[in-house]
């Protein structure tokens, strides 16, 4: 596992100058304006590969001064001028020497960008897992993330909750990751670089966040018509926190008498075909698992908070908030929506 | 050696007679059954220009749809239509058309050949790329049958499996999608054995393989890369339509398929592509710098080897858009190897360009310009190919608006504008007017503004973490007002293209005769009259040197003194 470390500072200043100074206002004013940005890691692989990329701007950014700087004056120096004579200039052919010189030059840049690249690659990719590693299995569908703690028995969906890591206690988290239908891809900018998600191809990556806090991803290899709502939340906790969300997670579903309605819809109707929740009778594996609905901030992958309201709309025509997404409309009543809303809000 | 074989300015006896004007369908049919290369280089362009419209269309819906977060202007599904017929468009109907055309045109001219080695290959490949756009088209109209009209392909011109499988796309329009590349790639095989044959049998007198102009050399490697890399792309697309049609399971994972079998030949094909379509544009290069720089082109040999060496190493860098599909640790790295090499050669070409200009008199009129602006973009899209090649940092920038940002550099910034500069420069070659230099200004400024508005800004959305292919995105994220700059950009882009288009019609109405030899150039297109008689030379031309008009011009000082 490597650390290195980028001063805050530099941090800091490209955080400002790409972001703030871009930064459109919030339309949506209940949620927090955060922009996933590359530059701005909080975990250990992303930082390393920021690391890489400023040593890379640097060389790349060099030859852009030294080439297009020479290009500059060439055009300049040798415009035709409106009082030259006509007669043509020296006729040049080429030049041994200088063809040499202009191909080693690059050769030894080459040499030295690879070498440093490949050490990056060996120490992110190879990197062993310790022991005490958190297990995640992460399963992309059409459009939303499944998220299974095998180590755990928690199943929960788009977003994810991992513990933070400190130099006194280490606490990467492993992602392996499958897919149920077609392709997708795992990024979340600020933690780790993306690992496609590809059927009967499992893949691996890691992340170990320094810093706790919010991080949004998405899924970044299209996946069909929802490719863009299939929205990413991973939520770095300090110890105590995802300690208690953990036990929370492996509770099964409440169990409110006041909502007994609204639970025998979901149990009696279609519904339970495709969606689970913990201790009642729905068992479907095609959607989301909702036995803890009502401790997750958004519903349909992202694409609305999770409020009684968005619940609703959600339930009475997806495709109001979600155009072609895989969950039909079940014609029900507003009144048995109602109902539903009310036992799905009780989940905690 | 000094006698003068060709005969330059108006000194050829070779005007045609005056024709007598048929009545317009005849010269119609004269069009569709011409065999003529120059008629059916035209023909190509015109093919390929009516394309750029139909795709820029598609490119600035998406660009009204992309200007503000969470937008309606356009549903996912039609958005998913257009970034998928936009790419399609662009790489088959827009850039390898126009690119064959301009070659077509102009390759027999630069060798002094009468036609292509094959006239009628020709023709028939012509109205194959032809009948392949329209079959793709057609998918808008007959993709669902009359029930659903205003289907189109929307996977993505990638069109991974199993996204592009019968179970997640049904309906035709996929096998419309393959169908119709099929159908163009074999219009585009046509061409290429077609170009091969040419430059290797049908040079004139005198003319060696290392007296070709720079532009009939990269046509020639470009043809032979054709060949290579549209077959995986072929043999991909026949199994996709074999699962889709007949049951197979190339593809599909739930049957012990490969998804990721088509991700690599996709990129065996794809990868080789882009150099199919940048290559051409460094020949175009090659030939309008050193004429408005008044100077020959520098290092000549290390131009042809950089040429050849780009191609060869371009056939072993696919994997680089594989960075994110978990491969190993060891392939990873051999493709960030194979990946950075190509820039030598690249840099290779970059270096001789500047010294093609060094110590020259530049001119800027309009080609020169858009060449200049060329080789500035050129070296940025290089260096951003640098950065993506360096694999860790690709898995942040992979699929990210910066990879829309670097490719659109290299298909815009260096492809589109050597097109330009090449219609500029040989636009009074093929119909003996000059395109008008005040509405080329117009032209380029405005394309150059709106090309840096929109393609800078792209980088920058992509480092804050924005992938492609989203049909929209939410208002917290910070993109809306650098995705604004792109749009606007794009439309100012528009409008130059709408200008250049007006420039094309006026000139050709009332533009300035341009007689044989406008800019003063060296190559044999510009000893034939303009436009060039059927017969293009009236006798056959020997050459000594590789710019026998030089020789011509200054018989004190010819180039074949010199020429090793």
């Amino acid at each position: 596992m490597i650390r290195e470390h980028v001063p805050h500072a530099a941090r800091l200043s490209f955080l400002l100058i790409l972001t703030a100074a871009f930064a459109a206002p919030s339309a949506w004013a209940d949620l927090p304006q955060q922009t996933p940005s590359i530059f701005a890691p909080a975990s250990a692989p992303a930082s390393s590969i920021f690391g890489l990329s400023i040593f890379t701007l640097a060389i790349t950014g060099g030859i852009f001064v030294v080439v297009g700087g020479l290009l500059a004056f060439a055009i300049i120096r040798y415009r035709e001028r409106a009082n030259d004579d006509t007669s043509e200039p020296p006729q040049i052919y080429g030049s041994m020497q200088v063809e040499l010189a202009w191909t080693v030059i690059p050769i030894l840049i080459v040499v030295v960008l690879f070498l440093t690249t490949a050490r990056i690659i060996f120490a992110i990719q190879d990197a062993p897992q310790p022991k005490d590693a958190l297990d995640v299995t992460v399963i992309g569908h059409q459009f939303w993330w499944e998220f299974r703690y095998p180590k755990l028995g928690i199943v929960t969906a788009n977003e994810l909750h991992v513990p933070v890591s400190t130099a006194r206690d280490p606490e990467p988290t492993y992602l392996h990751l499958l897919s149920a239908d077609v392709d997708h891809s795992f990024w979340v900018p600020q933690l780790a670089g993306k690992t496609d998600l590809i059927p009967n191809h499992p893949n691996e990556t890691w992340i170990e966040p320094t810093h706790t806090g919010l991080y949004y991803g998405q899924c970044a290899q299209f996946c069909g018509v929802e490719h863009a709502k299939m929205l990413l939340r991973v939520y770095v906790d300090t110890p105590a926190q995802f300690a208690a969300w953990v036990k929370d997670q492996q509770q099964a579903g409440a169990e409110e008498p006041q909502v007994a309605a609204g639970r025998e819809i979901f149990e009696t109707h279609a519904c339970a075909n495709c969606h689970a929740i913990k201790g009642t009778g729905a068992l479907g594996t095609f959607g989301p698992d909702l036995t803890h609905l009502a401790s997750r901030d958004t519903i349909a992958a992202g694409a609305a908070n999770n409020t009684p309201q968005e619940l609703f709309n959600w339930i009475k025509n997806p495709d109001s908030i979600k155009p072609g997404c895989l969950m039909p409309s079940m014609q029900l009543s507003d009144n048995d929506i109602h109902e539903l809303v009310a036992y799905l809000e009780t989940l905690h | 050696m000094a006698d003068q074989s060709i005969p330059i300015g108006g000194s050829l006896d070779a005007a045609p007679r005056e024709r007598e004007r048929l009545p317009l369908l005849d010269r119609l049919h004269e069009w569709v059954v011409t065999v003529d290369h120059k008629r059916l280089g035209i023909l190509y362009v015109l093919y390929a220009l009516f394309f750029l419209v139909v795709a820029g269309a598609e490119a600035l819906s998406m660009r009204v749809q992309l200007a503000v977060p969470n937008n309606h202007f356009l549903p996912p599904e039609i958005y998913d239509q257009f970034f998928t017929m936009h790419g399609t468009t662009m790489v088959f109907l827009v850039g390898m058309p126009i690119l064959f055309g301009i070659a077509n045109y102009i390759v027999p001219l630069q060798i002094g050949a009468r036609d292509m080695a094959f006239p009628r290959l020709n023709a028939f490949s012509f109205w194959l790329t032809a009948f392949g756009g329209i079959l793709l088209y057609w998918s808008y109209i007959g993709g669902f049958g009359l029930y659903g009209m205003g289907n189109a392909p929307d996977v993505g011109w990638w069109a991974y499996a199993p996204l592009s499988t019968k179970p997640f796309s049904i309906g035709p329009t996929v096998d419309y999608w393959a169908l119709a590349l099929i159908v163009s790639g074999f219009g585009t095989l046509g061409t290429a054995i077609n170009i091969v044959a040419t430059t290797l049998s049908m040079r004139c007198k005198g003319m060696t393989l290392l007296r070709m102009p720079l532009f009939v050399w990269l046509m020639l490697v470009v043809s032979a890369l054709t060949l290579i890399t549209i077959t995986p792309l072929t043999a991909a697309q026949v199994m996709l339509l074999l699962d889709r049609n007949l049951g197979a399971h190339f593809f599909d994972a739930q049957a012990g398929g490969s998804a990721l079998l088509w991700i690599h030949f996709f990129w065996i094909f794809g990868h080789p592509e882009v150099y199919v379509l940048v290559l051409p544009v460094f020949g175009i290069a090659s030939e309008i710098i050193p004429v408005f720089s008044r100077k020959a082109i520098f290092g000549y040999p290390a131009m042809v080897a950089a040429s050849v060496g780009i191609a060869f190493v371009s056939l072993g860098v696919w994997a680089h858009h594989m960075f994110t599909v978990g491969m190993s640790s060891v392939g990873n790295t051999f493709f960030v190897l194979s990946t950075m090499m190509v820039g030598i050669p690249t840099g290779i070409k970059i270096f001789n360009w500047l010294a093609t200009i060094w110590g020259g008199k530049v001119r800027f009129q309009t080609p020169m310009l858009f060449c200049v602006a060329f080789l500035f973009q050129f070296l940025i899209a290089g260096l951003t190919g640098i950065m993506l090649s360096v694999a860790p940092w690709d898995w942040q920038l992979h699929n990210s608006y910066f990879v829309i940002a670097h490719f659109h550099y290299v298909l815009v910034g260096a492809i589109i504008f050597n097109i330009f500069a090449a219609v500029y420069y040989w636009f009074p070659k093929v119909t003996g007017k000059m395109l008008s230099e005040t509405l080329g200004k117009w032209h380029f400024w405005l394309f150059l503004i709106g090309f840096h508005l929109t393609f800078d800004t792209m980088h920058f959305v992509g480092i804050l973490g924005m992938p492609r292919s989203i049909y929209t995105y939410e208002a917290n994220r910070g993109w809306g007002t650098l995705n604004f700059i792109i749009s606007v950009g794009a439309f100012i882009q528009g409008i130059a293209v709408l200008i250049f288009l007006w420039n094309v019609i006026v000139s050709l109405r009332k533009g300035k005769e341009a007689g044989n030899d406008p800019w003063d150039a060296w190559t044999l297109e510009w000893a034939t009259p303009s436009p060039p008689p059927a017969y293009n030379f009236a006798s056959d031309p020997v050459v000594h040197s590789r710019r026998p008009l030089w020789d011509i011009k200054h018989p004190d000082d010819p180039d074949w003194k010199y020429e090793s």
